[in-house]
């Protein structure tokens, strides 16, 4: 019989429950958050994931160690590079290769690149999410210009599979390094407008100052890393902290705010992108002559052994780790993305602010759904 | 204290709003800033409206595996299979045959060339791989057809005979 006390059973009193997702164009993918929301105020999130896992660790295991590049790609499809450079130093690191400085260099350029690119997305879709479309038409016009240097150079657009252990697909074009020096003195220009746009507006200023606050212990007990994390003041930057790559060689900033809302973490990305500009235009003029591949064994085998490595992916922390039992294909391959330790700090972030506010957080954690599920 | 903090407030507030209508304006008055091509208009390169500019694909762009022939219908393809061993995910299908060369020794030779243009991530390894190069990438992107079975190809043209001094 249906009473007073059990109809609301596992629910607390006058809790409604909420799916958010997965179809919702804010989730920026498969996501489904369940929200208990109490009137308007969010009382708790539970992220359901798994709407786009394929298995992608497993599939790894019937693959050799070249073929393997290509699913790293369709991780966090927006720093596709970053994770195949992650995928390759792991590899490299295993056979004791030490690539040629043109080859670390290419990789740090084009690295930084795709993290401009990742941002420049990230706004377009933040200030979507926060109803102003016209960041979207700006922010994709000027990604597209880095696409374009992608294209020509590796072949390829979003799913790029440039790096190979050992080294690169193809050197890079004769156009690159000036296509490059034209997109940095032309996007110099029109980050200015984007804050102007963007984050100055007060309407977007209400909406994030204070908002979605996480203090550094829990960002550091959440594993949350990449913007995010900096954004409360957790000094997480693998490029600073264990350089690799070309990371050695350069100048730059860790980019450190210490309000822990989503409005700091909205500068800590716009502030990543001068420091990437930065970076960028120390290397780009001294790109050192080299081979663009190290000479490779027809069939690669790993030694007996397990090997991690962990770059600075657009969004965190994004790890690579390989058990090999000496076969030309791994045992297990496992992949730390920053997404899914991002995620998990969405309840606390979000937890007794406003329903629509959880769309202005999420912006902010700025997840890709592929590389939660993977 | 706290009317003249709440009315310049609303000051400010308008004031921000000003500025980003001063960039988007801006852009209206601009219109050498337009980026947006007009497909499919662009594809021939026609001379009206604002797509003068003729679409063209960068040589690199990994569009669909060819095999180039040349003109007496001769391709480089060996069938030695290294590309198929390669392919991450069975998209190449190299199927062979014995063939008696003119000095009467049994040879193997290509006989179908099947690329499952459906299956393909555009990965490149095959490519890189072929020790002979005799397939590459042609800049064809538009894939659609209305037929599923249209994305299987044969690669290598009918009658096609192995390029003289290819091993
Ligand atoms: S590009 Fe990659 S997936 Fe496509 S046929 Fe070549 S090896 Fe296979
Ligand atoms: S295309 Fe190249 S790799 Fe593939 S079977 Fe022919 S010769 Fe061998």
């Amino acid at each position: 019989m249906i009473t007073e006390e059990n109809i609301n059973v596992g629910i607390k009193e006058e809790e409604f429950i909420l799916n958010m997702g997965p179809q919702h164009p804010s989730t920026h993918g498969v996501l489904r958050l369940v929200c208990s929301i109490k009137g308007e105020i969010v009382k708790n999130i539970e992220p359901h994931c798994g709407y786009i896992h394929r298995g992608i660790e497993k599939m790894t295991e019937k693959l050799t160690y070249p073929q393997i590049v290509h699913l790293t790609d369709r991780l966090d499809y927006l720093s596709a590079l970053i994770n195949n450079e992650a995928y390759c130093l792991c590899v490299e690191k295993a056979l004791e290769i030490e690539v040629s400085d043109r080859i670390k260099y290419i990789r740090t350029i084009m690295s930084e690149l795709t993290r401009i690119a990742s941002h420049q997305l990230w706004w377009c879709s933040f200030g979507m999410d926060l109803g102003g479309l016209t960041c979207f038409f700006y922010g994709l016009r000027d990604r597209e210009k880095i696409l374009d240097i992608f294209e020509e150079t590796c072949g390829s657009r979003l799913i790029i599979s440039y790096n190979t252990p050992g080294g690169l697909m193809a050197d890079i074009h004769p156009n690159f390094q000036k296509k490059v020096k034209e997109f940095i003195k032309y996007f110099r220009k029109t980050l200015p407008e984007y804050d102007q746009l963007l984050t100055g507006n007060v309407i977007m200023q209400e909406r994030c100052k204070g908002v979605g606050y996480i203090s550094k212990e829990d960002a550091i007990s959440y594993g949350v890393t990449g913007p995010s994390g900096r954004g409360s003041c957790f000094s997480c930057d693998v490029r600073k902290k264990e350089p690799y790559s070309a990371y050695k060689f350069v100048n730059f900033n860790e980019v450190l705010r210490c309000e822990g809302d989503t409005f700091a973490r909205y500068m800590v990305r716009m502030d990543e992108m001068r420091e990437s500009m930065n970076i960028i235009e120390q290397l780009i003029d001294n790109i050192p002559e080299g081979p663009y591949a190290e000479k490779m064994k027809g069939v690669i085998k790993l030694p007996e052994g397990e090997y991690y490595q962990r770059v600075e992916a657009a969004r965190g922390e994004f790890g690579v780790y390989i058990v090999s039992k000496g076969e030309k294909n791994p045992y297990r391959v496992k992949f730390r993305s920053p997404n899914f330790s991002n995620l998990s700090a969405l309840n606390t972030m979000a937890k007794n602010q406003k329903i629509a506010d959880l769309i202005a957080i999420g912006g902010s954690l700025d997840y890709v759904i592929p590389d939660i599920d993977r | 204290m706290g009317l003249i903090k709440y009315i310049s407030g609303i000051f400010k507030g308008v004031w921000s709003l000003l500025q980003g209508m001063a960039v988007t304006s801006s852009y209206f008055v601009r219109p050498w800033t337009i980026v947006t091509q007009q497909y499919p208009e662009n594809r021939k390169g026609n001379k009206r409206g604002r797509s003068k500019k003729k679409l063209e694909m960068f040589e690199r762009f990994r569009g669909e595996l060819v095999m180039p022939h040349s003109e007496n219908n001769e391709h480089k393809c060996s069938a030695c299979g290294i590309c198929e061993m390669n392919c991450p995910n069975g998209t190449i299908e190299v199927i062979s045959k014995m063939e008696v060369n003119e000095e009467g020794k049994k040879k193997r030779a290509l006989d179908k060339y099947v690329y499952h243009l459906g299956m393909c991530t555009f990965c490149g390894l095959c490519v890189k791989a072929c020790p002979s190069g005799a397939i590459c990438f042609s800049q064809n992107f538009e894939h659609a057809v209305f037929n599923r079975a249209k994305l299987n190809k044969i690669l290598n043209n009918e009658g096609s005979k192995l390029l003289k001094g290819v091993e």
